[in-house]
Formats: C-alpha cells, sequence, structure tokens
C-alpha cells in the first residue's frame, strides 16, 4: 500500500499520461482489488476479470477521477460495478463458495495464539456464510461492512436506491447472524 | 422462528425489536425510544445483539485480510491497458490527422478564394486603365 502523498503524486502524473505511474497504482492495489472482485463473485475466475475490467475502466476514466477520496476507494466502487455487471450477466443461480485452499495473508499483528486461533475460526465461518449468501445480498454486506462504503456509493455502483441497499444490507446481515449465531428456535427452523 | 411474545418491558415484542437490531448494530442508526428501553430490559434481546454486534466485528476484520491474486494477474491488466492506451493513441492520431485535412483544405479553399479575389480586382484595374 502507497501512502495518500506518494498516492496522490502517482495520480496526478498518471493522469498528465505517465504509464508508470499508473503501473505503480496498478501494483500498489491489484491484490485488494483482486480480493474485493473474489468476495463479491466468489471464483477466483470471475475475480480476474473483475479485476482487469475494473483496471481498464479506471484507465480510461482516470482524468475524471478528482481525487476527493482515496484512489484505492475509487478501485473499490469501480470493482463493485463491474463485479454487478458480470454477474448479472453470468447465468443466475450459479454460486461456487469460496474454496479452502486460497492463499490468505494476514496482515494483522500477532497476538494471543488461541485468540488467534479462535478468531480465525470465526473468520473461516464467515467467509464462508458471506458465500453462501445471494449475490445481491453479499454485495451490499460486503461493501458496507468490510470495505467501509457509504450507502450512497454502494447504491450508485449496484444501480439500486439507498433505501434499497439499506433494506439489502439489514437482510444480509440478519441471515449471517441466524447462520452464524442461531438463537433458541432459528436453528429447527432453518432445519424444517 | 421466533415467537411473538413480549419480553422484557414496553409496548414492543422481541419480533419487532428483531427487525430493527440490523439496523442499530452499528450505530449509525438510532433506534426508536421503545425499542431501546425492550432492549433494556430483555436478555434475549441484549443477547442477540450481541451477536450482530460480534457479526459485524469479524466482517470488519475481513477487510485485513488480503487474497494473493495468481502471478499472472498484474501481466495480464498491464497488457490489457497498454492495448487500450494503444488503441486510445492511435484513436488520438488519427483525429489529429483528420483535423489537420480539414484545416488544410479549409485553408487552401481560404487561399484560392482570396487569390480568386485579387485576380480579380486586378483584371477590373487593368481593365479601367485600358
Amino acid at each position: 500500500m502507497v501512502i495518500p502523498s506518494e498516492e496522490a503524486r502517482l495520480v496526478s502524473a498518471a493522469k498528465a499520461g505517465d504509464g508508470e505511474a499508473f503501473t505503480a497504482l496498478v501494483k500498489a492495489t491489484q491484490a485488494d482489488v483482486y480480493t474485493l472482485a473474489y468476495r463479491l463473485t466468489g471464483n477466483p475466475d470471475d475475480a480476474r476479470d473483475v479485476a482487469q475490467e475494473a483496471y481498464l475502466r479506471a484507465f480510461r476514466s482516470l482524468k475524471r477521477f478528482r481525487g476527493d477520496a482515496r484512489f484505492s476507494t475509487w478501485m473499490y466502487r469501480i470493482t463493485a460495478n463491474c463485479a454487478s455487471t458480470h454477474l448479472s450477466r453470468r447465468s443466475k443461480g450459479r454460486h461456487e463458495e469460496l474454496s479452502d485452499d486460497d492463499n490468505v495473508l494476514d496482515e494483522r499483528p500477532e497476538s494471543d495464539p488461541e485468540i488467534m486461533a479462535e478468531a480465525r475460526a470465526l473468520r473461516d465461518r464467515v467467509t464462508a456464510a458471506l458465500a453462501d449468501l445471494p449475490p445481491i445480498l453479499r454485495a451490499v454486506v460486503i461493501l458496507r461492512d468490510v470495505y467501509d462504503l457509504p450507502h450512497d456509493a454502494i447504491a450508485s455502483e449496484l444501480g439500486i436506491t439507498e433505501s434499497a441497499a439499506k433494506v439489502r444490507l439489514h437482510r444480509a446481515r440478519r441471515k449471517l447472524r441466524e447462520r452464524l449465531f442461531p438463537m433458541p428456535g432459528e436453528e429447527k427452523a432453518r432445519a424444517v | 422462528m421466533r415467537s411473538s411474545r413480549f419480553f422484557g418491558s414496553g409496548g414492543v415484542s422481541c419480533d419487532d425489536v428483531a427487525d430493527a437490531l440490523p439496523a442499530i448494530v452499528d450505530g449509525l442508526e438510532v433506534a426508536e425510544l421503545e425499542v431501546q428501553r425492550h432492549v433494556a430490559a430483555c436478555l434475549r434481546c441484549q443477547a442477540e445483539l450481541v451477536q450482530y454486534r460480534k457479526v459485524l466485528r469479524t466482517l470488519h476484520q475481513l477487510r485485513t485480510e488480503v487474497l494473493e491474486p495468481a502471478p499472472g494477474l498484474l501481466p495480464d491488466i498491464l497488457a490489457a491497458i497498454g492495448a487500450a492506451g494503444e488503441r486510445r493513441a492511435i484513436h488520438d492520431l488519427l483525429n489529429g490527422r483528420r483535423v489537420a485535412y480539414v484545416g488544410g483544405i479549409a485553408a487552401a479553399t481560404a487561399a484560392g478564394a482570396a487569390g480568386a479575389i485579387l485576380a480579380s480586382r486586378a483584371r477590373r484595374r487593368v481593365h479601367l486603365a485600358s
């Protein structure tokens, strides 16, 4: 990840036509963009296509990037939009789970191994639960609760209203909570 | 499914509160006073809110996890951008040539017209002198 001032310099240079600067921005953000694409699509091949398309769109519209937000945040928005388009093109109902053998880098600082293991287990369960959500719910909860995008940005990139984005977010949170921590009575109801 | 029974106090049921919990868990939306009162007095809804907070905290933590993309991704992205950049350069070049071509025709037309006017005036002067 590049520091904001360096990022601003690279963006400015890239806007002026410096290809090396744009390449540096791609290198600095590609893992993050790929991760978001993977979380949204649930599939490495789709994630790859979405990431590539997102950078192409960014390259073509770089002059319109005003720099109000971080370049990475701008890329998240473009990636969300590309993933939404990509998923809507795909046949409905296709839904793969995230595989366990993907190389996940944990950048968190070291702490108590037992707590780390517990947290790791919960993150794995959350990741699996996210993968099982319908794509329209998954996109909203990932963009809001993982990547902290505002509701209006999410609505804009997914082509829905802000209130629809909020409704989907609340439904997604509820489904995740019911799946991960079922309250008494909910487990039976899910099994029926 | 949960029952519609009333726990805690106030006029709202646990079911009513259950609908509000996913919205208020991040603290960005404030629950109605009745809901707040119910949660304050209802252990079941408090437990459910705690579970929501745990889910939300874990989702936030996912932000720090970065998947390592396949090694071919970066070259593919750069190649696609390179191709798009070349297409744009060719497009710009063609547009530039088109502008120059149209400009050249316009300049030649203007020069021709000016030449014709001058020649006509010169002929008129010669005609008057004779």
